[in-house]
């Protein structure tokens, strides 16, 4: 699903948020990504996402080579590829239902689908109640979730995260986890970049391990 | 997987596009103190034109009336009898390109002038009427013209009776000359003032972006394409545009409505009934529409120059 050929981003100023970096990830796959603060773990999802383009070598998302994506289609290739943030990232002047629905607009999906959508998401990650409600009125949990509904809703392949359990205590990020893997289990390739190596050895899944831009180990999990 | 732009239902468009122009226009409501003074410097902008080009067109319309009546006034030589006036106004009746002439009665018009005039003392320390024999005459009106009105003149001025003849059309020229400088500066201000309006709405709609930049951005990760979220911020423009216009054309009916009194006055004392006309239709069309476009395009500016400096980071 994901491939990543002598990879290498190069920012202006010669540093190298990511070097020669090569490996594959399996449709269906749930991979973790750790390392320590600027080994890279953005830069690559930065890439995957298209917010950023490589400096050499290849990416590939479902067998397309993004360097060949024009500026104009980027919009429709992000559509495929649901993302989670540490800060969420949601619209504070909108209810939770809108925020969540944002992708589904954006599809030009028609009314009634977007209502049946968003509140099976919603319905997912435990907030079909709070639909109404704004972002601020909830905890760092409950808007992590808004979220993860808001990047799954519209049910894209792929779904990358980032530190999505950087703000969360153990427990809240024992339930974001355990929602990963619901995701997964319909067939969602994760990519989750997180530095919480107690969660991630407990969920025994297969980990990459950057450090300094350079693919330092593919640890393969048991439970996948 | 692909990523062509998936072909959406004419009528899901068209109501993508109305929940927008609402939402847009909610959006504008919910500031209204804001709203309001970008609309109002539109307004303002736009009136001053629009008024300008109305009072124009009733100067002309009162010019107008004048324009066909190429009078000649036929000032007979103080010797000519009133008998002999009198003939000759016969006979200039029966003259093919005339179609009126009226002669006036030295001792009628005399009477007249100290009634009106107020020099009635003055004019009875006179020991005799001053005033000539005068024979006012309007040729038919394909008579009219300039160049007919001076033939005719040429040809009364060889009347022995004729001490000299008037043609009022040479101010009636300067005045056309006038109105034409006139409707040229209010097409120069109006192109200055709609440069202002694009130049306005370009700005709000830049301290718009700026204030949606966070917005943009995760409509942006989120695979909003450029059009949805350019669009907006182009119905933004659009309704500053319109609502511009809408208050131009209040403020020039309101300026209009209190002229109107004052005007009717002076008129009545130059006993015209002249009456101020109001915005026509057309007018008002090419300002709704003018004022809507300059909105739109200025809007357009703006996103083209700023929207894609946003990125998600």
């Amino acid at each position: 699903m994901i491939h990543f050929e002598n990879v290498t981003k190069r920012y202006p100023g010669g540093h190298e948020g990511l070097s020669n970096s090569n490996f594959h990830i399996a449709p269906g796959e749930m991979v973790f990504l750790t390392g320590h603060s600027g080994a890279g773990k953005s830069t690559l999802l930065r890439l995957i996402g298209l917010l950023e383009r490589c400096t050499r070598g290849q990416v590939r998302v479902g067998g397309r080579n993004l360097a060949k994506i024009k500026r104009g289609q980027i919009p429709y290739h992000r559509r495929e590829v649901g993302m989670i943030f540490q800060d969420h990232r949601l619209l504070h002047d909108r209810t939770v239902f809108d925020n969540v629905a944002m992708p589904l607009v954006v599809a030009g999906l028609r009314h009634q689908e977007i209502g049946r959508r968003v509140r099976a998401s919603l319905d997912k990650v435990g907030l079909l109640t709070k639909e109404r409600a704004y972002p601020i009125t909830l905890s760092g949990g409950e808007q992590q979730r808004v979220g993860i509904a808001r990047a799954v809703v519209s049910k894209p392949p792929v779904v990358l995260a980032d530190e999505p359990t950087g703000n969360l205590d153990p427990a809240l990020s024992q339930e974001i986890m355990d929602l990963f893997i619901q995701f997964n289990q319909v067939g969602v390739t994760l990519l989750i970049a997180t530095h919480d190596l107690d969660l991630i050895s407990r969920m025994d899944r297969r980990i990459l391990t950057l450090s300094h831009g350079r693919l330092k180990r593919d640890t393969p999990g048991k439970a996948s | 997987m692909s990523l062509s732009k998936p072909k959406l239902r004419i009528d899901t468009w068209i109501l993508r596009h109305l929940q927008v122009a609402l939402s847009s226009l909610g959006r504008l409501c919910r500031t209204p103190l804001a709203t309001l003074m970008t609309t109002a410097v539109i307004g303002i902008a736009l009136a001053l034109p629009t008024g300008m080009h109305v009072a124009l067109g009733n100067i002309q319309q009162l010019a107008g009336g004048w324009d066909g009546a190429a009078t000649l006034s036929l000032f007979l030589k103080q010797e000519v009898s009133e008998e002999q006036a009198m003939k000759l106004s016969n006979r200039l009746g029966t003259h093919p390109q005339l179609a009126k002439v009226q002669l006036i009665n030295p001792d009628l018009a005399l009477e007249e002038f100290q009634r009106l005039s107020g020099f009635k003392g003055a004019l009875q320390a006179l020991d005799k009427n001053p005033l000539p024999t005068v024979l006012v005459i309007e040729p038919l009106q394909q008579y009219s013209t300039p160049e007919a009105a001076e033939q005719l003149m040429a040809e009364f001025n060889q009347l022995t009776e004729v001490d000299f003849t008037q043609l009022d059309l040479q101010w009636v020229r300067r005045f056309h000359a006038i109105t034409k400088i006139a409707a040229r500066g209010v097409i120069v201000i109006g192109v200055l003032l709609g440069l202002a309006v694009l130049l306005i709405v370009g700005n709000t709609i830049r301290l718009e972006i700026q204030n949606r930049k966070s917005e943009i951005e995760i409509t942006k990760l989120i695979g909003g394409t450029d059009a949805f979220i350019r669009r907006p911020f182009l119905y933004n423009g659009l309704w500053y545009g319109l609502s511009g216009g809408i208050l131009a054309w209040l403020l020039v009916t309101l300026s209009l409505w209190m002229l109107s009194g004052p005007v009717e006055r002076l008129a009545g004392l130059y006993r015209s009934e002249f009456d101020l006309s109001a915005i026509d239709i057309q007018t008002l069309g090419v300002l709704l529409l003018g004022s809507t476009l300059l909105g739109l395009f200025g809007s357009w500016i703006a996103v083209g120059r700023h929207l894609s400096d946003i990125e998600p980071s």
